[in-house]
């Protein structure tokens, strides 16, 4: 389970950042489709908005891939003493 | 005569009515805003489209997606450093008291700008006091029960977000029934709001007489506590380890599953398979009155057999069911297929003529009131375009309104959604456990938190939106919505398997 565990780390890693450009891809084409105007500046305060609270946790999901990579998972705290 | 071990229960059941009571007004408070979104719009919101539309995304994903994560962060903080009690005692006041004051802006006619201003701070303070709420509750509880009980006794804080739901939705529709249409439309709509400063009083009052924590009490006067709650949890690499755990193997998917269950079926049924706006909101209050006391089945059963896999089995079922969930919708609600063997009468039609004074065409709608054979009836509506320029042809469409259901048909899709609920009382109801489990007493209130708004508010409140936008993809079907919740609740489901301890820590004094 400990190689499963490292070996899907490697996925998260990934994973970040792909999702981000996804989302800044979308974002593009949405606001691009929008009607110049009020209409446009909405679409672009939505995306910020997803974008910008999106960035952190896709650094999370990187930095958990590591930690997963790293081994850190490999035996989870028994008690808070451990931690 | 009274044995210490019935003052130790007769003492739990009044800290989890006292901390349940405050959060389920919490929810309420903040649902009803949801609920008059539309009619808040026309009272309170210029008349201009496009400025209305600004201001409800600011107020709707401002307050759901990073207001409440910071409330987290702001209060969780506060809970860690000055007590629960207290902390969450404050949370109340500021949610109680900006909805009351939602149900005195003055409309914008009268006030202009300022309403929809006043509307935007006071929904900002809501999103904010919500992020402190749940962890300070759920910790609170979960800090006074014993060991092998904690599941049971937190599930019944993990009742209130849906008994929330279930709660606006009856007080609006019972208000709207007894002031009819029109006097709820133009001043009946603040009385759920205004109906709040109530609750929350008696809530606070029930609150003021609790006492703290005993085991934050005991840390306290150890000297123990955490000097810097967010540091610890935030740059302590154990501790965010855990914290990321939580987010990516658990809440992440309770959150997707928690509003595709309660939100978008409704939604969908309203929007997608066009039901009448009372039989969609009858459906999900029968469902969520049938499922809720499984949150406490649910978490009762965690104690015995772990949290882990109850939590991840509703996850798993969301994702293999889902679909054919959805189809059926639109299979049993398919009127415009149904008419051609089922019709049993038409109503005389409705016809309007407009002229669209952009382009010279006009517009003629005709109405009419369609029964079918099986007792169900909706409302058919032709709109023809006649072109000002003469060479091109006529362009028709029809659509479907306000369709209505036959009894057996209406009882199936109760059963359904109560099965989407049902999924929801799994992955839901242990969860408040888990997450206390987790982290050490000192960081508690601040690491549990985060990830649960995180998880429950930003993937789970997105569900419409991002729901909405991948149907709007081409080639898509309006099943292709549902990818985003099975995608997430997929991924968060193999996190979990592979990732999560079944046993977890369960001294939670430590």
């Amino acid at each position: 389970m400990n190689t499963i565990k490292r070996i899907l780390g490697v996925v998260w890693i990934i994973l970040g950042p792909t999702i981000i450009l996804f989302l800044f891809m979308q974002a593009a084409d949405k606001i691009a489709a929008a009607a110049v105007g009020i209409a446009r500046t909405n679409t672009t305060l939505q995306w910020s908005i997803i974008i910008i609270i999106f960035i952190p946790i896709c650094a999370g999901l990187m930095i958990f891939g590591y930690y997963g990579v790293k081994g850190e998972y490999d035996r989870l705290p028994g008690s808070s003493d451990d931690l | 005569m009274s044995t210490p071990k019935d003052n130790v229960t007769q003492s739990i059941t009044k800290v989890i009515a006292a901390s349940s009571l405050g959060t389920l007004i919490e929810w309420y408070d903040f649902y009803i805003f949801g609920s008059l979104a539309v009619i808040i719009g026309h009272q309170l919101f210029p008349s201009d489209a496009g400025a209305s539309a600004l201001i409800n995304t600011l107020a709707i994903f401002a307050a759901g997606f990073i207001v409440r994560p910071f409330g987290a962060l702001v209060f969780g903080r506060l809970g860690d450093l000055i007590g629960r009690k207290y902390t969450f005692l404050l949370t109340l006041v500021l949610m109680g008291g900006s909805t009351f004051l939602i149900g005195l802006i003055p409309s914008y006619s009268s006030i202009g700008y300022a309403a929809p201003i006043l509307v935007l701070i006071l929904r900002l303070v809501q999103g904010l006091a919500l992020g402190g709420e749940y962890g300070g509750a759920a910790t609170y509880v979960a800090e006074h029960a014993p060991a092998g009980k904690r599941g049971f006794f937190t599930s019944w804080i993990q009742t209130t977000a849906t008994l929330g739901l279930f709660l606006s939705l009856g007080v609006i529709v019972a208000t709207k029934n007894i002031l009819g249409a029109p006097a709820f439309a133009d001043w009946g709509w603040r009385i759920p709001f205004l109906l709040s400063i109530l609750l929350v009083g008696v809530s606070i009052y029930i609150r003021m007489k609790m006492h703290e924590s005993p085991v934050f009490s005991k840390l306290k006067a150890e000297g123990k506590i955490s000097a810097n709650p967010l540091k610890e949890s935030f740059q302590k690499k154990a501790n965010f380890k855990m914290v990321l755990l939580a987010l990516f193997g658990a809440t992440m998917g309770q959150g997707v599953i928690w509003y595709t269950g309660q939100f978008y079926a409704q939604s969908f049924l309203e929007n997608t398979c066009k039901l009448d706006f009372n039989e969609s909101r009858y459906i999900l209050l029968w469902a969520i009155l049938f499922a809720t006391p499984f949150f406490v089945i649910f978490g009762s059963w965690s104690d015995k057999v772990g949290r882990k896999w109850i939590m991840l089995s509703g996850m798993l079922l969301g994702i293999l069911f889902y679909r054919p969930i959805y189809q059926y919708f639109i299979d049993a609600t398919n009127v415009g297929e149904f008419q051609k063997t089922e019709l049993k009468s038409t109503s005389a039609p409705i016809v309007t003529r407009e002229f669209l004074a952009e382009k010279a065409d006009s517009l003629i709608t005709t109405t009419t009131i369609k029964t079918l054979n099986n007792g169900s009836t909706f409302k058919e509506i032709k709109a023809v375009t006649l072109h000002a320029d003469e060479t091109m042809p006529p362009t028709e469409k029809i659509s479907f309104a306000d369709v209505t259901l036959p009894n057996s048909t209406f009882w199936i899709i109760v059963a359904l959604v109560f099965f989407q609920v049902l999924l929801v009382t799994m992955v839901y109801g242990p969860i408040a456990a888990f997450l206390v489990e987790l982290f050490p007493t000192q960081i508690r209130y601040t690491s549990m938190s985060l990830p649960y708004h995180i998880g429950n508010g930003v993937f789970g409140g997105l569900v419409p939106f991002i729901a909405t936008l991948v149907a709007s993809f081409q080639g898509s079907t309006p099943l292709s919505g549902l990818w985003y919740p099975i995608g997430i609740a997929s991924l968060s489901f193999v996190i979990g398997a592979v990732y999560i301890n079944n046993k977890g820590d369960r001294d939670v004094t430590d």
